[in-house]
């Protein structure tokens, strides 16, 4: 699930060839804005199948923290 | 030319918004012809449009009710699965002066005119934003470029829609969604025959031009932002009043 996310995050942010980790945060390593992660949220919502409710935004800070939003939406892979 | 181009046109079942149909329709757009109460009316604009080899077809949407918004814009996506053009047009007004106007008639206004746009805009956003193109077009006034006596209301819900365009229009630019707004001055429609004596009053001689527009010529406005000539612009007003607002 991480390497499909990273491949998703590379696109949207236009970050490729940047080390991306668990750790790395969108606004401050990547210099996403809100409205990129709202683009990245729908290309999320289309890769996995799920739908994230805008109030969820607000928590997806870091690649990690979308891993573990992911996982408590029973996505593992 | 607009073809194969998806355009919503709010309130379009007389007046201008018909006119903007008929000419989005004429340029090759697929029209969805919205209408709040006028069924009779929408359906009589999508069988002239049909006359005409275009195609259209008619929705209900009460554009204050930001649900029903909803509730139309995933029909749209259903039925079209996208939207190219959206024209918030669909407007009311219940002029009176300031110290004699109820609440309940401000608010109506209001909801309308300037909410009913957000819940357009807020329900297509998303799909706006996926296609990465889009263009969005927000009948405002000459009333709200310059205010007007009598239409307190109607002027603070015009000029708030300006204030939407280009914030909306800032929001949007990075995504390839042109976002601008279209001032009619005094056009020559229901709406406007039946505007108070008051507000009407001495209105033409204001018109540097000295005489009323049509709803074509705004519908000509609207055509050319809605097309791939003004791909570059963004955030504008362009105001349709023979002069009214230099």
């Amino acid at each position: 699930m991480l390497e499909k996310l990273i491949s998703i995050i590379e696109e949207q942010l236009n970050v490729e060839g940047m080390e991306i980790t668990e750790s790395t945060s969108f606004k401050e390593d990547m210099d996403a804005d809100s409205l990129d992660l709202f683009d990245l949220a729908m290309a999320i919502e289309e890769e996995f199948g799920i739908e994230i409710p805008s109030e969820d935004l607000g928590n997806i800070t870091t690649v990690g923290s979308v891993v573990e939003y992911l996982k408590s939406k029973g996505i593992e892979e | 030319m607009l073809t194969g181009k998806v355009a919503l046109v709010t309130g379009a079942a007389r007046g201008i918004g018909k006119a903007i149909a008929l000419k989005l329709a004429s340029q090759g757009a697929v029209v969805i012809v919205n209408y709040a109460g006028s069924k009779e009316k929408a359906e009589a604009v999508v069988a002239q449009i049909r006359e005409a080899s275009g195609e259209a077809v008619a929705m209900q949407c009460d554009v204050s009710d930001y649900s029903a918004c909803e509730a139309l814009s995933k029909a749209v996506l259903e039925q079209f699965g996208r939207l190219d053009i959206l024209v918030n047009n669909a407007g009311i007004t219940r002029d009176g002066l300031l110290m004699r106007m109820s609440e309940a008639d401000y608010d109506a206004v209001l909801d309308t005119n300037l909410k009913g746009a957000f819940n357009m805009i807020r329900h297509f956003s998303r799909s706006f934003l996926k296609q990465r193109s889009g263009r969005i077009i927000n009948i405002s006034s000459v009333s709200g470029v310059m205010g007007n006596a009598g239409q307190a209301n109607y002027s603070a819900s015009k000029a708030g829609l300006i204030g939407l365009t280009k914030s909306v229009a800032r929001e949007l630019a990075g995504r390839g969604v042109c976002v601008n707004a279209v001032a009619p001055g005094f056009i020559a429609t229901d709406m406007t025959e039946a505007m108070a004596e008051s507000a009407k009053e001495g209105l033409e001689k204001l018109i540097p031009f000295g005489h009323m527009g049509k709803p074509e010529d705004v519908a000509e406005a609207v055509a050319f932002l809605a097309g791939d000539a003004s791909a570059y612009i963004t955030g504008q007003v362009i105001c349709v009043d023979g002069g009214m607002a230099i």
